[in-house]
């Protein structure tokens, strides 16, 4: 099963804009993927799901670990990983 | 049904003739009724969705077009929030506990919301309030109650409501909105400024029960000069406001033509008639009505627009537009003003029993060093070329002010040690806007290069009332004899150390306070933009000698009615 832990770098975290991207990323594959809070030791929830990752509560940062179960788990990973790395499209 | 007048606090001046829009927020109380089964009431919940998404996709066009991306982001993050698939399984699963498609949605959007409120950051936190939003919308929708959001307006009409808060306002359509009414509200409340700087009529402090009264009225007339309103208008009463509308405009016209020459007093002495704005299209406005300059530039809308403060960047190239827009006209920067009635969300505000006695404008930027020094680095670039001046918001202690100035100092040091080209010479004043202030301008003088009478919170803090309560906003008298003592003194102690005084508080828009400001020897007048072009012919169709008699008799009377009466009088002759 693919994993990625990674540094949130934007400055608001995962929130506003980048929070919904990153919900709008994961909702495009069909296998399932999900994220936990390492900086908050919290628990996983669901990727996809725009409430449950704000209850997460990552800010600029924090370390998350994400999980992709099933098809096309390696390209989540990849395009999530991708889409932090490039600090979500912002210069 | 026979015509019926109805009174109000007139707020913003203009006749509107036309039909009521009633802004009101959906009850969305759940009528108990047995529920269909698992899959109609998901059903129901799946149509209930793609309703939403369609308003939600027509919210975000529009606002995109009228405000710009980043005012319609809002409305992308609520289709996300839509198709949460928590959410779903969520309502789902109380639907087969045997609820209806309405009670589930309501419990898990109550649980979810719950859930971030919880969060201990308060960023976070505010996300709750989303999901409500969108709770709400589904909600109304499975109700089958139509959207009576401001945005359902599609007719030019007359917007009514209870109270218009600042996000509504902003979705106001400025091309569907012919003037509003609401019946909460003081003259200096959001909605009243926003209706004069708009240009719209405005009536406030109607009192409860208005929106009963005329919620189905296809025509009314509103005179926003008088505080009327007129429910069932006849015939006639229509064709005799539709004159004088057409008489107040044509007599817009000869001022505006007024407006175009520099104010001088009658036996020519130079005044300055300047405008308070806030965005640079606001500064367009200005110079369109003849303003001479800029008495008060709000820099808050650049704080409150978004989750983060601005950098200098992004500040830098908003006041380089607005003064580009004003050439070489001076610009009176305000630093920052906020305070806890309307916080950002990136500031740790603490519960403040009395928002507008505690952590606020100045006291905020001498808390928060980077912001403060951000904000004075951007200025102090963007003046470069052009007319700036620096002035700090409720001042009420010498120290504080000798605090700001070093500041200020520092930032100068620092740009000049990285070689950033800035403007060195620009002036620093304050605001005189607590009674604090206003006793000690002689002392205040030390360290401050001119002075600007804010006679909204001067009024406030001197009368001590707050002037959006409607139940003791009759006692908000800037013409109260207590306030005018003040500002006599404020001028009087200001000149006494060669320091020049201006007004950027609604009062020096106010033809009834012109000629006594006049009088009193006021140096510089700042108002809506919409106000300068009559405070521009009132002030040519004076004398000094005339305005100080005036003043000299007004500073001899006891009560604020009284005055009013005496100024009546006094503008009926001129």
């Amino acid at each position: 099963m693919p994993e990625l832990r990674i540094t949130i770098t934007h400055k608001v975290g995962l929130h506003a804009r980048p929070a919904s991207l990153f919900v709008q990323t994961a909702n495009k594959f069909p296998c399932s993927v999900k994220v936990k809070n390492l900086t908050a030791d919290g628990q996983f929830v669901d990727a996809k799901s725009i409430i449950m990752v704000l209850t997460l509560g990552v800010m600029k940062d924090h370390e998350i670990l994400i999980e992709a179960d099933g098809a096309d788990a390696d390209s989540a990973i990849t395009a999530l990983k991708t889409l932090i790395e490039g600090n979500f499209g912002e210069a | 049904m026979p015509e019926m007048k109805l009174l109000g606090i007139p707020a913003s001046d203009g006749i509107a003739i036309g039909p009521i829009f009633c802004y009101i927020p959906a009850d969305l109380t759940i009528p108990v009724c047995p529920p269909g089964t698992v899959e109609a009431e998901m059903d129901r919940f799946e149509a209930a969705r793609g309703q939403a998404r369609t308003e939600l996709q027509g919210l975000y066009e529009s606002v995109h077009i009228r405000a710009g991306a980043e005012e319609a982001a809002i409305f992308e993050a609520h289709q996300v929030m839509l198709v949460d698939p928590t959410l779903e399984a969520k309502v789902r699963e109380g639907v087969e506990l045997g609820w209806t498609a309405e009670q589930a949605l309501a419990k898990a959007i109550e649980e979810l919301a719950a859930m971030l409120a919880g969060m201990g950051d308060e960023l976070f936190a505010a996300r709750s309030l989303d999901v409500k939003d969108v709770g709400r919308r589904l909600l109304r929708i499975l109700l089958g109650l139509p959207d009576t959001a401001l945005d359902a307006v599609t007719e030019p009409s007359i917007i009514v409501a209870e109270d218009l808060t600042p996000s509504d306002t902003a979705r106001l359509d400025p091309q569907l909105t012919l003037g509003f009414i609401t019946e909460q509200g003081g003259l200096t409340s959001h909605s009243a400024i926003l209706a004069r700087t708009l240009g719209l009529p405005a009536i406030v402090g109607m009192g409860d029960g208005l929106l009963e009264k005329v919620s189905s009225e296809r025509s009314t007339v509103m005179d926003g000069r008088t505080g009327e309103l007129i429910v069932s208008p006849k015939d006639e009463t229509i064709a005799r406001y539709k004159e004088v509308k057409q008489q107040r405009e044509s007599h817009l016209k000869i001022l505006r033509d007024a407006a175009e020459k520099d104010a001088h007093t009658a036996n020519g002495r130079r005044v300055e008639v300047a405008a308070n704005i806030g965005e640079v299209e606001t500064a367009r406005t200005a110079m369109e009505n003849g303003a001479e300059g800029v008495g008060l530039l709000r820099t808050e809308f650049l704080y409150l627009e978004d989750t983060v403060p601005p950098n200098e960047e992004k500040q830098y190239a908003a006041y380089r537009a607005i003064l580009e827009v004003m050439g070489q006209r001076p610009v009176i920067f305000r630093t920052l003003d906020i305070g806890g009635d309307k916080p950002p969300t990136y500031l740790p505000f603490p519960q403040e029993m009395n928002p507008f006695l505690g952590w606020r404008a100045i006291r905020i930027s001498l808390a928060e060093p980077e912001l403060f020094q951000t904000q004075l680095r951007a200025i102090l670039r963007a003046a470069l070329g052009h007319r700036g001046l620096i002035m700090f918001p409720m001042i009420s202690d010498l120290d504080e002010l000798r605090r700001a100035r070093e500041v200020v100092e520092r930032v100068k040091a620092d740009l000049t040690r990285d070689s950033i080209p800035f403007a060195a010479d620009v002036p620093v004043g304050i605001m005189v806007e607590t009674p604090a202030a206003a006793v000690l301008v002689d002392v205040l003088a030390e360290a401050s290069d001119f002075f600007s009478l804010g006679t909204n919170d001067l009024t406030q803090y001197t009368m001590a009332v707050d002037r959006g309560n409607s139940k003791v906003a009759g006692l908000f008298q800037p013409l109260h004899p207590s306030v005018l003592r003040l500002i006599k003194q404020t001028i009087d102690a200001a000149h006494s150390c060669s320091k020049w005084v201006g007004m950027c508080g609604e009062l020096a828009g106010m033809p009834k306070a012109i000629p006594i400001l006049l009088g009193l020897g006021l140096d510089e007048f700042s108002m809506s933009a919409r106000a300068i072009p009559e405070a521009k012919h009132l002030i040519g169709a004076l004398t000094d000698a005339r305005a100080q008699q005036i003043a000299r008799e007004v500073m001899s009377m006891s009560t604020a009615a009284e005055i009013e009466r005496y100024m009546m009088e006094v503008l009926a002759k001129i």
